[in-house]
């Protein structure tokens, strides 16, 4: 009976709230993509927080030390979102900590230079959005709300990283050099982001169905690539992907095959930055502890006065 | 003791003569720490004139439009936030 | 020129501490406290980025760019406490605290400066250091009246960056000349203000102001700890190796 009522509701485009009745399974679906959308954000501010302290000018800095405040503010959203659901934030960073939660691969990725800062802001963020903005659709009203606000915020985000791609594209010849590598280490793991094809993902049909996603990897992936080809000719760079070509009759980009050795090895932990995006995560969480226990003490000694 | 901070609900004022509107939630310790968390997380972009910060569990909640039969009537609070069960001392996985 | 000196050595303490502060990023004690900690920086990049431009006006060749990224340790003139490491999070707050009340009360009698661009600078500044104050106050209360353990860290952290808090109140020829001109700070008439917040402060969380001994000296000549070197190295490494680039 309830399922039906819930089902109906998902059918007509009304939202579910953190105390309406759903389904076990939806419930968990949700606490899994939200979480593991807060610590993408939260693991994300480690490749970027890398350039902050060697960004090449005091606007530039600025710029970079502001966009990954907001990533953690987008973390601290998200985490509030899934909270709704039931569960507490210990439990969220412990899951994270004991790799039974994960985080999107892109950045288990080195950032080498700094113009792997224009391709993250071009391509990551850029990617992001695509996925985000069809989630402000999300049937799950806390979520939808968080994917709202973060939109709003991400705009910039994206901007910034392609205004560096194109300043170093038409630079010295060491920097367009620079930014060319960047782009060729950054496309195909940023393409990835989107996950394994529609065909290969099992989770694809519960979702669509209760409108978690409200579009496929695939339609997703395509629709970035489209938008992105574009931009990357305007600046001079190029893609690489041989078999990059446009599809009069699809009215599409084709492109070439992913790596799916790579996607899983990565996505299983052997990446090259996996083991030290975690430790990172984990020394910062054990080192702040005095620090969490001293705030906690102090507000319980205001309590009793 | 766990390493879970108190909830607090967040309202902001975004312009003088406007009422309150609900932001979203912050994690803190103690009123201030609510305060300045609220301002750094909320009003990053000028978004603010006045801040409340209200501890979650203070809240109270009407029933959904539903009516009975479709909501988890087992407590009258915003969400199900974990923090607003006491657990007994000593218990774990729960 | 002694107002563009004056200028950097306001300048030089901003671009310093905010620095040291933005390497906190992603090692906060909660993701909340991370943000915190990275607009703390970003207002003093803010306030480091204006007083740059305005040294940029008076020298007539040098870019604020220039400025951060061209001289040399010599020739920075940042406060010796701005260059001291992160350390653990009491280290820091100590540090900022130290510094916010200092700064507080700077930019409280900066703000009436005859120089027209100072006074909007520090008028500015203030509306945000009131903020860093509050914060870093906060911070050293729960510290000290927190735990033991956090008692006992917080304490270590004032008895080691006492030496470097007597800096804030030195006046040499350039301060006296400024301050005579109606255009500077008397920074000794700044210590029993100081003195005041510090102590109250230190009162309410149980920690013990430490002994007044020897301090550190010489950053209003570009001498300084080691500690700015490296800073420095990191910081500039990138336009210095590619000298002919625009970013």
């Amino acid at each position: 009976m309830n399922e039906l009522i819930f089902q109906e509701r998902i059918d007509s485009e009304r939202k579910i709230e953190p105390k309406d009745w759903m389904p076990d399974d939806y419930r968990k679906h949700l606490i899994r993509q939200i979480s593991q959308h807060a610590h993408s954000e939260v693991i994300g501010m480690q490749p970027e927080g890398n350039w902050i302290s060697r960004a090449p000018s005091l606007r530039a800095k600025m710029i970079l030390l502001a966009k990954v405040q907001d990533e953690a503010g987008h973390g601290l959203y998200l985490y509030s979102a899934c909270e709704t659901l039931g569960i507490s934030r210990e439990e969220l960073v412990n899951q994270l900590h004991q790799e039974k939660a994960k985080y999107s691969s892109i950045f288990n990725y080195p950032t080498l230079s700094w113009a792997d800062m224009g391709a993250i802001g071009w391509l990551v963020d850029g990617a992001a959005i695509v996925n985000q903005v069809s989630l402000q659709r999300t049937s799950y009203g806390p979520y939808s709300r968080g994917m709202i606000k973060i939109c709003k915020e991400e705009s910039f985000h994206q901007r910034q990283g392609y205004e560096i791609m194109a300043e170093m594209a038409k630079g010295t010849s060491e920097q367009k050099e620079m930014a060319q590598d960047a782009l060729n280490r950054f496309w195909w793991p940023s393409i990835m982001m989107f996950g394994p094809h529609d065909a290969d993902s099992p989770r694809t049909g519960n979702a669509m169905k209760w409108k978690i996603k409200r579009q496929t990897n695939d339609e997703l992936r395509q629709s970035f690539i489209d938008k992105t080809v574009h931009q990357a000719e305007i600046i001079g760079l190029t893609i690489p992907d041989p078999e990059l070509k446009w599809n009069e009759e699809r009215g599409h980009y084709d492109f070439g095959e992913m790596n799916w050795d790579e996607f899983w090895n990565v996505v299983n932990g052997n990446g090259p930055c996996n083991k030290q995006r975690l430790d990172h995560h984990k020394k910062a969480h054990e080192e702040g502890r005095w620090v969490r226990e001293a705030a906690k003490s102090y507000a319980q000694k205001q309590l009793k006065k | 003791m766990t390493d879970n901070s108190t909830i607090w609900e967040v309202f902001i004022q975004s312009k003088n003569g406007l009422a309150h509107k609900h932001a979203g939630n912050v994690h803190a310790d103690d009123k201030e720490m609510a305060l300045q968390n609220a301002r750094d997380l909320y009003t990053r972009r000028n978004e603010g004139s006045c801040i409340w910060v209200v501890k979650s569990e203070h809240i109270v909640s009407s029933e959904s439009e539903d009516g009975e039969a479709f909501f988890d009537p087992s407590n009258d609070k915003m969400y199900r936030h974990p923090t607003f069960y006491s657990m007994p001392d000593g218990s774990k996985h729960i | 020129m002694d107002l563009l000196k004056y200028t950097l050595r306001i300048a030089d303490s901003s671009i310093i501490l905010g620095q040291r502060l933005s390497s906190w990023c992603s090692k906060g004690p909660t993701l909340e406290e991370d943000i915190a900690l990275s607009n703390l920086s970003l207002d003093l990049f803010g306030q480091a980025n204006a007083l740059l431009e305005y040294a940029s006006e008076l020298d007539g060749t040098k870019s604020a760019d220039d400025f951060a990224f061209k001289r040399n340790e010599r020739e920075f003139y940042n406060l010796q406490l701005t260059e001291q490491l992160n350390g653990h999070f009491g280290d820091t707050i100590v540090r900022h605290f130290f510094f916010s009340v200092y700064s507080f009360l700077f930019y409280s009698k900066l703000s009436n400066s005859k120089d027209e661009t100072l006074a909007a600078i520090a008028a500015k500044s203030l509306k945000e250091i009131k903020y860093h104050l509050t914060h870093s106050k906060s911070w050293v209360v729960r510290l000290g009246d927190g735990t033991e353990e956090s008692n006992k860290r917080i304490q270590k952290s004032l008895n080691n960056l006492w030496q470097f808090t007597g800096e804030f109140f030195e006046m040499d020829e350039i301060d006296q000349k400024m301050y005579k001109e109606g255009i500077g700070v008397n920074n000794s008439s700044l210590k029993s203000e100081w003195d005041k917040i510090v102590n109250t402060t230190l009162k309410q969380s149980n920690l013990i102001r430490p002994k007044d001994g020897y301090m550190q000296s010489g950053s209003k000549n570009g001498m300084h700890t080691e500690h700015l070197g490296h800073l420095l190295s990191e910081m500039q490494f990138l336009p210095r190796a590619y000298p002919d680039a625009k970013w």
